[in-house]
């Protein structure tokens, strides 16, 4: 039986909002399988009183004084933008036609 | 002796003794490129002008008497994955094609702020996923060693630059080898600091609890002297080090391994591992033992756990780290003809933008992540994630370092693993687990694999914050093994 099967790939893919075609869907579902059924062998790893780490340091919060300092213009940051109207990111529409 | 065979340390001796200008040295190694990049690819961008420009700005403070770091007008080839204000940033990627940052990262300020004059930015696989330079967008660079054969990876621009000549010094980053293993493969040194030791600010995040900048070169110190010059605490990266930087030059220099103890990892070794890459790696562990270190064998039998669960914590972050492709703020944008919603345009944008490499980590991350299946892979990786550490801590109660085989081969030809991902995988065996635990690893040459005359590396991994033993084990074998062989190995590479 496989990992992952084509139906769960084209899930995916709309979830990572990548619009693949249908030989993707089949290249990556037989290549996720296959990925994923190696990577399970994590579970081979006797764990189950250890902590799990989400970082190899141990992190505490980082404050820094709330202070206004020189940040980018808006000039800069529109720089890279592939559309801009009036000092602003101009963006396809975000709501539907019945909206 | 020509400027681009000179080590980092005598080009800085050069230029601040007058007796060469940064201006020289940075037309020596531009001329040098425009030479060897039609063979190599290593870089992605190289603008001539913004090069000299810099490089008259060092010989200008120089000569107004200003201090700057011992690297003080020595050229660098800068990876392609951290921002510059002068130059593209893509990280060999469509999706950033042409972007230019509106800021500098901060290990490009600190190379600024020392005076290094960058050549250009390197070649990598996108986004860093990838051992082998072939997953760039912008075609595969080459190792200088053979031309049919990979560079390693992800900095494999940045390790090709160096090992052919273009470049005296490189960055990398290394998220499960990605300094090390195309180090090892192209015959030069590479290291990967303690995590937090280097920032990421302005570095394009691929997994950020595994994300690692760090220096190449053709020798130990020249290594030292550039992981000094951008090391360091940054307040504006949340995860870095409050802590001084460990002395990793004087330990280069040092170069003395006596009364040291040294763990072989027992589990990096055996099947898998071409035989003339275990051939030199023994000779190694000889070597050092020759030279006064105790030498043990240590299990560590989670280690070769360490790549299942690397490759789901690595896409796991990845699949959150580039949502910010959203092809709204900067970058590629595909489809937007006016009919197409917002999130039509980000799906058509990111299909179009991202490689097969990335496209797939995106989805294993999301799959990992997904619920359902979160405590059975991504939950129990951050468990193997400790245990991984926990090996570690207790091999550090019984020795100074670990040592192993860099990688378990040497290069492999361009296009053998660009189909077989899982086998792709295995390039960064021996790599991943100081990843995982966050401490210091080095690769130095050891010499040539007996069945192909290509470069075989050592890995000397060290205790978090324990990078000075890296560079301290690393320049005995080199002084050792370089008097052996009547200079450095690249020597044995073909002529270009």
């Amino acid at each position: 039986m496989s990992a992952i099967t084509r139906d769960e790939v084209a899930h995916l893919a709309r979830l990572s909002r990548l619009a693949l075609t249908d030989d993707e869907l089949d290249h990556y579902a037989t290549q996720l399988d296959a990925i994923i059924e190696s990577v399970a062998k994590v579970a081979e790893v006797a764990a189950e009183d250890v902590p799990p780490s989400s970082h190899a340091l141990p992190l505490t919060n980082v404050f820094r004084a709330d202070e206004v300092r020189q940040s980018l213009t808006p000039e800069q940051a529109l720089s890279g933008a592939p559309a801009v109207e009036d000092d602003r990111f101009r963006v396809p529409r975000i709501l539907g036609e019945e909206a | 002796m020509s400027l681009i065979h000179r080590t980092a340390a005598e080009l800085a001796a050069l230029i601040a003794g007058g007796e060469a200008s940064a201006v020289e040295v940075a037309e020596a190694h531009l001329d040098r490129m425009a030479e060897v990049e039609p063979k190599v690819n290593a870089f992605l961008h190289v603008d001539r002008e913004v090069t000299l420009a810099q490089a008259r700005s060092v010989d200008e403070r120089l000569r107004a008497g200003e201090r700057l770091g011992p690297l003080a007008g020595v050229p660098i080839a800068h990876k392609d994955i951290f921002t510059t204000l002068d130059m593209p940033t893509t990280a060999a990627s469509r999706i950033l094609e042409g972007w230019r940052p509106p800021y500098d990262a901060t290990v490009t300020r600190r190379l600024r702020e020392a005076g290094l004059v960058i050549l250009g930015k390197t070649n990598l696989d996108e986004f860093a996923m990838g051992s082998s330079t072939e997953n760039s967008a912008y075609g595969p660079t080459r190792n200088p060693w053979d031309l049919d054969r990979i560079p390693g990876g992800s900095s494999g621009g940045s390790s090709a630059a160096v090992a052919a000549y273009e470049a005296p010094l490189s960055t990398g980053t290394d998220t499960g080898g990605s300094i090390r293993q195309p180090a090892a493969v192209t015959g030069i040194v590479g290291m990967k600091p303690t995590y937090g030791g280097s920032s990421r600010y302005g570095l394009i995040a691929f997994a950020s609890s595994l994300d690692t900048p760090g220096p190449f070169a053709r020798n130990v110190l020249d290594a030292a002297l550039l992981h000094e010059a951008f090391s360091g605490h940054d307040p504006l990266d949340s995860t870095s080090i409050d802590a001084p930087v460990p002395s990793v030059v004087e330990a280069a220099r040092q170069a003395d391994v006596s009364g040291m103890r040294i763990g072989v990892v027992k589990e990096f070794g055996g099947d898998g591992y071409q035989p003339g890459v275990l051939a030199r790696f023994n000779e190694a562990v000889a070597l050092l033992e020759s030279l006064g270190a105790k030498v043990v064998e240590v299990s560590c039998p989670s280690f070769v756990t360490a790549l299942p669960a690397y490759y789901l914590i690595a896409p796991s972050e990845c699949s959150s780290n580039l949502a910010r492709f959203d092809a709204m703020r900067y970058g590629l944008r595909v489809g937007d003809d006016g009919t197409r919603s917002a999130e039509e345009v980000m799906a058509l944008t990111r299909a179009a933008g991202f490689g097969p490499e990335v496209k797939r980590r995106i989805m294993l991350g999301t799959y990992a992540l997904s619920s359902g299946y979160y405590d059975a892979y991504y939950g129990q990786a951050q468990k193997v994630r400790t245990v991984i550490s926990r090996e570690f801590e207790a091999a550090f109660q019984q020795v100074d370092v670990l040592v192993s085989p860099t990688t378990p081969t040497t290069a492999f030809p361009i296009g053998e693993r660009a189909d077989d991902p899982m086998a792709m995988y295995l390039a960064d065996l021996c790599t991943i687990p100081t990843n995982l635990a966050g401490n210091a690893a080095i690769s130095v040459p050891c010499g040539l694999a007996d069945e192909d005359g290509l470069p075989v590396g050592l890995q000397v991994m060290a205790p978090v914050l324990g990078d000075d033993r890296c560079y301290r084990v690393g320049a005995a074998v080199e002084k050792a093994l370089e008097s052996r062989w009547g200079g450095p190995l690249l020597k044995e590479a073909p002529a270009l």
